[in-house]
């Protein structure tokens, strides 16, 4: 099963290292990993995506715990929350193809954000599926590039996975 | 008031009471080593930084204090890695200095410059890359406090020249702050009322005890612990003297070179009381068939232990002497019953024994040693088939006496070791029991002895073998000894040229007047005890079997 993290870490260098070489050294595999500072600029949050039955969420999060700069990890996959991906998809686009192209991108709610000879650059956001089946309808144009973020989540509702500001945490 | 990054170094320690380091120079640390010149601190220099390493290692694990070693950047911060991972491997408080390259040289290859932090990653609690001096004197509590709190283990601190000569106007760091750090003390009583109730309606416990006990200073509570309820207490190589050897209530070491009756009591136990160990393969076998009959109790101070290798019933996440205390208040005293009587005819059935005949055999020596010293020594070891002798013919009495690489195995640990611990324990014996192949590790450091006047006694089981890999090719490659016989150099002559005492004993009548004379000397003595060539340890447990199936 593939579970959802979401990791606080002190923003200091080397925590990404930490961090992915602790999932790599105990042979946890990481599906998609993706870091951004949080409103606190001294705190960073992870978006951790790994795959594994409870046994080694447990194992993953508890050695996640042992790491100095880890502050917090709230294992989110069970809750309601909102996750968006973005990725950029370079597809080509000759003249006699862009009107089709661009109806794709109306119904996915994606942008043209550059427009080549015979190329054009799509920006789409959203969750896992949307992203794959945005992927898939334009794979018969022939993808020359494509790059994804990894996957951000946040809970829905009242309920958050952050601290406040004197570095204590704060339940839910 | 103005300070240079070397002296702020030098004064945390003192303020950290640190009075010992081990450590070797180099250009990169030439800055601290001119702040150690007017210190107030001993400086050991070894002959290897990983001698400084397992010096530093030895000494935490014989006083309960930090180990600090100190090298240049570098081949001498690479030198000191195996250190490191020892101490990583079996949690001693360790703090690793290093010298870097300056700040502005970094990343570029440059001269001696090796990205310890980067390579100490996984072999350390945590690290530090100091780039800025005025971030050295709250790195360097933090380290302190990282060290030797929860469950300790070692940190490395990487400093640049630049930031050890740099002066800069010093300001106190104040208290600790490390958000993602809490180590959990106290158990929960929720669970300690479970923990008790387990133990209250257990007919065979059995309590299996580790390094846990011995660093938490746990030992007075297990004792009290087990003699309230009964229960045999075998331990790990890590937890010897953590319970007494010699109480009845001993089981000795289990698992692969455990006894028989240890590893019987293991096997048939209904509830398994384990105490601050971690379920190395080495002492469970095959995973499968390990305490099958039990429910599992698992007291551990930190969380990550729990469920890593064997599923746990009851778990009891906090400090091992703190949960036993509060358990002991739960409890009610036990009657003796059918379980204590088996356990006994087992141990007078399956004693620890071997074979004489005439020869000198390896085990006869540790039996000596440990009248000679009439048990009183601080032992420590290297690594292969003497760390086994080591463990079952002498017995431990006390915490802190025997000092062994557990987790790692690391041949070439016990000597630097043993001088580590004859720092801290400057009035007591120290023995390290050693083979002919390991003591050839970082036997160098017979210089370090001889130099600082510290009266380590090395008695090499000589069996003209790498001992422990010739007993697996025998039993398991069909005596095919390849590249296991060794040809050894004169020991004798070898201590001689060091400045140490070097003596050769081939004779079992020969080794008690030669170890008392050892004994009487001041200075560091090494013994070459010509053994029994092909003697096995035994019993043993062949990898991935089950513990009841033992060889011998
Ligand atoms: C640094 C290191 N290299 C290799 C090994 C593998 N090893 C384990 S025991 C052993 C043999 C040890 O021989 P010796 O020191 O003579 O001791 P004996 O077993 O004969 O008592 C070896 C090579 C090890 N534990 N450590």
């Amino acid at each position: 099963m593939r579970h959802t993290l979401a990791v606080l870490v002190e923003n200091n260098p080397g925590v990404l290292a930490r961090v992915a070489g602790l999932f790599s050294r105990r042979g946890y595999n990481i599906d998609s990993l993706a870091v951004g500072r949080t409103d606190n600029p001294a705190i960073s949050r992870m978006t951790i995506v790994v795959e594994g039955d409870d046994r080694v969420l447990e194992q993953v999060t508890k050695q996640l715990h042992k790491l100095i700069d880890v502050i917090k990890i709230s294992d989110i996959t069970a809750d309601e929350y909102v996750d968006r991906e973005l990725v950029l998809i370079k597809v080509n686009a000759g003249p006699e193809k862009r009107g089709e192209i661009m109806q794709i991108a109306d119904i996915f709610r994606a942008r043209i954000v550059d427009l080549g000879r015979r190329t054009m650059i799509l920006e789409c956001t959203g969750n896992e599926g949307k992203i794959r089946a945005f992927e898939e309808s334009l794979k018969p144009y022939g993808i020359k590039e494509l790059v994804r973020t990894g996957k951000i989540a946040m809970l829905r509702g009242s309920r958050y996975t952050s601290i406040n500001t004197n570095g204590s945490r704060e339940d839910e | 008031m103005k300070k240079s990054g070397a002296q702020i170094l030098v004064d945390c320690l003192r303020e950290q009471g640190v009075d010992t380091i081990f450590g070797y120079p180099g250009g990169a640390v030439l800055p601290i080593y001119d702040a150690l010149y007017d210190a107030d601190i001993r400086h050991i220099l070894t002959r290897h930084e990983q001698g400084a390493a397992h010096a530093a290692d030895g000494y935490a694990r014989a006083s309960g204090r930090p180990g600090v070693c100190l090298a240049t950047s570098g081949p001498g911060a690479t030198n000191l890695v195996t250190g490191i991972a020892n101490a990583y491997m079996d949690s001693v408080p360790l703090v690793a200095f290093t010298g870097q390259v300056v700040t502005s040289q970094l990343g570029k290859d440059s001269f001696q410059e090796a990205d310890i932090t980067g390579i100490t990653l996984p072999i350390t609690k945590h690290n530090y890359l100091v780039k800025d001096v005025r971030d050295l004197a709250r790195v360097i509590k933090e380290a302190f406090y990282i060290a030797t709190t929860g469950r300790p283990g070692p940190v490395l601190v990487d400093i640049p020249k630049d930031v050890s000569s740099t002066q800069t106007e010093y300001e106190d760091p104040g208290p600790v702050n490390l958000p993602g750090y809490r180590p959990v003390l106290e158990p929960s009583a929720e669970q300690l009322n479970r923990a008790a109730e387990a133990i209250a309606r257990a007919e065979r416990p059995v309590i299996y005890a580790g390094g846990g006990v011995v660093y938490s200073g746990a030992h007075r509570e297990l004792r009290r612990f087990a003699e309230l309820i009964l229960a045999p207490v075998a331990t790990t190589l890590m937890g010897l003297g953590g319970f007494p050897g010699d109480h009845p209530l001993a089981l000795g070491m289990l698992g692969m070179h455990g006894s028989k009756y240890a590893n019987f009591a293991v096997c048939e136990c209904d509830l398994l009381i384990a105490v601050g160990v971690r379920f190395d393969d080495r002492v469970t076998g095959k995973l499968e068939s390990f305490a099958s009959q039990a429910r599992i109790m698992h007291i551990d101070i930190d969380p990550a232990e729990i469920g890593k290798n064997v599923r746990v019933d009851i778990p009891l996440v906090g400090d091992v002497k703190r949960v036993l205390s509060a358990l002991i208040e739960r409890l009610e005293a036990k009657l003796p019953g059918a379980w204590q009587e088996k356990i006994q005819t087992w141990k007078k059935e399956y004693p620890i024994t071997y074979e004489e005949n005439g020869h000198l055999k390896p085990q006869h020596v540790i039996r000596e040693i440990y009248r000679v010293t009439k048990g009183q020594a601080r032992i420590t070891t290297e690594v292969g088939q003497h760390q086994m002798w080591a463990a079952h013919y002498y017995t431990y009495t006390r915490p802190r006496t025997f000092i062994s690489s557990g987790g790692l195995g690391t041949m070439g640990f016990g000597l630097p070791a043993a001088i580590g611990v004859q720092v801290a324990c400057p009035g007591e014996i120290v023995f390290d029991i050693a083979g002919d192949g390991s003591i050839q590790m970082n036997i160098q450091e017979l210089a370090t002895a001889v130099n600082y006047d510290l009266p380590v006694k090395v008695a090499i089981l000589d069996n003209g073998y790498l001992g422990m890999v010739r007993q697996w090719q025998e039993l398991f490659y069909n005596r095919r000894y390849s590249y296991s016989e060794l040809v050894n150099p004169d020991f004798v002559k070898l201590a001689e040229a060091y400045g140490a005492v070097g003596m050769r004993v081939e004779k079992p009548a020969d080794v008690r007047p030669a170890l008392e004379q050892a004994l009487a000397t001041s200075k560091p003595v090494l013994m070459d005890f010509v053994i029994e060539r092909e003697e096995n340890v035994l019993p043993f447990v062949p990898p991935g079997e089950s513990l009841d199936r033992m060889l011998g």
